[in-house]
C-alpha cells in the first residue's frame, strides 16, 4: 500500500450528503476483475450525461458541466471535500480504488459511512472528519478562491493552508500507523499467529461444530 | 458492573487479542463469497503467495451477475451473454477450485444470493461470526450471530488470516412493541425504523433489534429488517436467539448434528443481551401504529407511510435538507405534496437479499392470486433467492399463481436489485422494488426506485401505482 505522509493539493467540493457508493463507481465497472483502472469511471453518472459502460471510449463521452470534476479550476484536485456520511450504501472497494486511481488521496467531511471509512485506509487514502462548521468554513474558502489548496500532515494531525489557522484531526492510532508507514497488515496479522492458533485450540473444546475437518 | 449486550458476549466470545493501541484481532468463523468483491482478493493472495488460513469455514457462490432468463441459465457459465460478467463468474469458479473452496456454482441447485444461501444451508449458525464481501451481511444476524460486510481487502485478510482487525461499535437497540397490523411486513419494520434513525443514525453502532415484534417475527422476516441495518447506517444488525431460531437451525445440511447438536443448542441459549444490559442508545416504537411504508426518495430515510403525500422542500427549515429533497424530487420526477398512491409505475421487482425468500414469495402470491398484471406496467419480476427457494415455491404452485397474474417468474440471483445483469430498469421508469437501496441509478441509469414489501410490491403490480394492499388483503 502506498504510504500518507504529507499531502499538498487542490481542494474539490462536492456539496451533497449521503454520497453513496453506487455514486461514486457504478455497478457495472464492479465487473472488473482488477483493482485499478477506475478514475475515468469515477462519479460516473455525475461526471458524464450519457450511461458508461466499461469498455467505452470516455474521452468521447458527452461531459455534464455542471460537475465539480469537469470544472477547471478544480483540475489535479486531490483533496475531496464532501458532507455528511460519505460513502454510504455499498461496501464495494472499488469505491476508493476509483478515488485513489482518479487522484484523490484524502476525503474531509463531517462524517463517513463505517465500510468506506474503513476501506480507505486499505488503500492509502486518508479521511478526515471535522466538525460540520469546519466542513462548512471549508466550503466557503474553497468557492470563494480558485486554487484554494490545503496541505495535509498526517503525521502532526494538522490541516494547513486554511483561513483561520491550522485545524488539528485525529486518525486511530493503528490505521494512521499503516497509513504513514504504508503496511499490508495482513502481514502484521500473521505475526501472531501464534496467538490465533491459541485462539483455535481454545474455541474447539467449546464449540467443536464450528470446526469441520 | 452492568451485564452484558448479546454484541458485547458475541464480541468477547471471538476476540483473540487486543493491542495497545486499543485494535483488536476478531476470529471469523464463516466466509461468504460472490464473484464481484473477491477476485481481486484471490489475487492478492497469489501475488504474496499465501493461502487460506482454513479451508472449511468458506463458502463460495455466485449471485451478482447470474443472468436470472432460463435459456442463459440453462446452459452454464457459456450460456452468459455478457461478456464481463461471465468473466467474472468463471474467474470466481476458477478461484475456488484453485484455492479449495467450497463453492456452489451457477448450476448447483444450492446456488442463489449468498445472504439467503447461509442461512438456507445452516452454514451461518448462531454465535458466529459471519463476514462477506456485501455490506448486506448484516442478514445473518437474525441468527443472532455478529455479521457485517467487508471490503475486498478484508476479504483477503480474511482468507489469509481467519481474523480481521477491528475496533467495537457501540451498541444500541431498537426495541418495537406492540403487535403489527394485518398487511404490514417485516419490510415495513426496517423502513420505518430508517426513517425514524435515518440513513446514517446507526453509524458507529451495532443494533440489537427487540421487542414483541421481533420475538413476534419469524426467522425470515428478522433476516429483512437484519439486512437493511447498513441502510440505516450500521454495520451490524441482530437479534437474540429464541426458540424460533432454534427451530429454524434445526436439521439444515450445515448445522451441527447429534451430540453437537445438544451441545450447540445449550451454548446458543445465552445469546441474548442480559437484563441489566446497557446500550449507548435506546430507540422506541410501537409496531401497532407501523403502516405499510414506500420510499419516495432516493435514500432509504425517504419513506413514508403508502397513505402519505410526497414531502415538499418549501416546508423544510434546514437548508441542506431542502436542497436534498428538491434534488430527490427532480431525480424521481415527484411533485412536492403528491400523493403516494398517485405514483404510476413501469416496472415491478420482487427479489433481492431482502426480500426473496418463500414467505416473501408466499406473500406477493396471495396479493396476486386469481388477478392481473396491469397493463401499464412493462414488467413484473419475480426472482427467487436461490435454487432450492424456487424448487420450494414450484412445489407449492406459487410459480403459476405468479405467471398467471402475468408475472415473469426467473431463476435465482440477484438482479434487478442492483442491476449488474441484463434485469435494469430504463431512464425515467418508476419501480415497486422488494430490494434495500433506492439510491440513483441503482436499479439502472436513470431508474426510479420505490422500495417496499413483497406485498405492497404485488399490491401495485396489480393496481399499476401505489395502493395500500391492506385495502387488498
Amino acid at each position: 500500500m502506498q504510504a500518507f505522509t504529507q499531502l499538498t493539493g487542490i481542494v474539490a467540493p462536492l456539496d451533497r450528503a449521503n454520497v453513496d457508493t453506487d455514486m461514486i463507481i457504478p455497478k457495472q465497472f464492479l465487473k472488473s476483475i482488477k483493482r485499478s483502472g477506475f478514475g475515468p469511471n469515477l462519479f460516473d453518472e455525475l461526471r458524464y450525461l450519457d450511461e458508461g459502460q466499461p469498455d467505452a471510449d470516455n474521452s468521447q463521452r458527452p461531459l455534464n458541466m455542471d460537475f465539480i470534476l469537469n470544472h477547471q479550476r478544480y483540475a489535479g484536485t486531490s483533496i475531496l471535500l464532501a458532507r455528511d456520511n460519505f460513502g454510504c450504501g455499498s461496501s464495494r472497494e472499488h469505491a476508493p480504488w476509483a478515488l485513489m486511481d482518479y487522484g484523490i488521496r484524502c476525503v474531509i467531511a463531517p462524517s463517513f459511512a463505517d465500510i468506506f471509512y474503513n476501506n480507505c485506509f486499505k488503500n492509502g487514502i486518508l479521511p478526515i472528519t471535522l466538525l460540520d462548521e469546519q466542513v462548512d468554513a471549508l466550503f466557503e474558502q474553497t468557492f470563494a478562491n480558485t486554487g484554494f489548496a490545503l496541505t495535509i500532515d498526517l503525521e502532526a494531525g494538522l490541516i494547513k493552508g486554511a483561513q483561520g489557522g491550522e485545524i488539528a484531526f485525529s486518525i486511530d492510532a493503528f490505521r494512521r500507523h499503516c497509513l504513514l508507514h504504508g503496511l499490508d497488515d495482513i502481514g502484521l496479522t500473521l505475526e501472531q499467529a501464534s496467538f490465533i492458533k491459541r485462539y483455535e485450540e481454545k474455541r474447539k473444546a467449546q464449540a467443536p461444530w464450528l470446526f469441520a475437518d | 458492573m452492568a451485564g452484558k449486550t448479546l454484541y458485547d458476549k458475541l464480541w468477547d466470545s471471538h476476540l483473540v487479542r487486543q493491542q495497545e493501541d486499543g485494535s483488536c484481532l476478531i476470529y471469523i468463523d464463516r466466509h461468504l463469497l460472490h464473484e464481484v468483491t473477491s477476485p481481486q482478493a484471490f489475487e492478492g493472495l497469489r501475488m504474496a503467495g499465501r493461502q487460506p488460513w482454513r479451508l472449511d469455514t468458506n463458502l463460495a457462490t455466485p449471485d451478482h451477475n447470474v443472468p436470472t432468463t432460463k435459456h442463459e441459465r440453462s446452459v452454464g457459465v457459456d450460456g452468459i451473454e455478457d461478456r464481463v460478467s461471465k468473466i467474472q463468474v468463471v474467474t470466481l469458479d476458477e478461484n475456488c477450485d484453485e484455492f479449495g473452496i467450497t463453492e456452489f456454482k451457477m448450476q448447483d441447485e444450492r446456488q442463489g444470493i449468498v445472504h439467503v444461501v447461509g442461512p438456507e444451508q445452516g452454514a451461518t449458525l448462531p454465535g458466529m461470526t459471519v463476514v462477506c464481501g456485501d455490506s448486506h451481511t448484516a442478514t445473518h444476524g437474525a441468527l443472532g450471530a455478529l455479521a457485517h460486510g467487508i471490503g475486498t481487502s478484508e476479504v483477503e485478510h480474511v482468507l489469509a488470516t481467519q481474523c480481521l482487525i477491528q475496533k467495537k461499535s457501540k451498541n444500541m437497540l431498537v426495541r418495537v412493541d406492540g403487535k403489527l397490523g394485518k398487511g404490514v411486513t417485516a419490510k415495513d419494520v426496517v423502513l420505518a425504523i430508517i426513517g425514524e434513525i435515518g440513513t446514517a443514525g446507526g453509524t458507529g453502532y451495532a443494533i440489537e433489534f427487540a421487542g414483541q415484534v421481533f420475538q413476534d417475527m419469524s426467522m425470515e422476516g428478522r433476516m429483512t429488517v437484519c439486512n437493511m441495518a447498513i441502510e440505516g447506517g450500521a454495520r451490524v444488525g441482530m437479534v437474540a436467539v429464541d426458540q424460533t431460531t432454534i427451530d429454524y437451525v434445526k436439521g439444515r445440511p450445515y448445522a451441527p448434528k447429534g451430540a453437537q447438536w445438544e451441545m450447540a443448542v445449550t451454548n446458543w441459549q445465552h445469546l441474548h443481551s442480559d437484563v441489566d444490559a446497557e446500550f449507548d442508545h435506546v430507540l422506541v416504537m410501537d409496531g401497532s401504529l407501523i403502516a405499510p411504508q414506500v420510499t419516495w426518495g432516493t435514500s432509504p430515510e425517504m419513506v413514508l407511510p403508502v397513505s402519505a403525500n410526497v414531502p415538499n422542500p418549501r416546508s423544510e427549515k434546514d437548508d441542506v435538507k431542502a436542497a436534498g429533497i428538491e434534488r430527490a424530487l427532480t431525480y424521481m420526477g415527484l411533485e412536492g405534496d403528491q400523493p403516494i398512491t398517485s405514483i404510476k409505475l413501469d416496472r415491478v421487482f420482487i427479489g433481492s437479499c431482502t426480500n426473496s425468500r418463500i414467505e416473501d414469495l408466499r406473500e406477493a402470491a396471495a396479493v396476486v392470486k386469481g388477478r392481473q398484471v396491469a397493463s401499464n406496467l412493462i414488467q413484473a419480476l419475480v426472482v427467487p433467492g436461490s435454487g432450492l427457494v424456487k424448487q420450494q415455491a414450484e412445489a407449492e404452485g406459487l410459480h403459476t399463481t405468479f405467471i398467471e397474474a402475468g408475472l415473469e417468474w426467473r431463476e435465482p440471483g440477484c438482479s434487478m436489485c442492483l442491476a449488474m445483469n441484463a434485469d435494469k430498469l430504463g431512464a425515467g421508469e418508476h419501480c415497486a422494488s422488494t430490494s434495500n437501496r433506492n439510491f440513483e441509478g441503482r436499479q439502472g441509469f436513470g431508474g426510479r426506485t420505490h422500495l417496499v414489501s413483497p406485498a405492497m410490491a404485488a399490491a401495485a403490480a396489480i393496481a399499476g401505482h401505489f395502493v395500500d394492499v391492506r385495502d387488498l388483503v
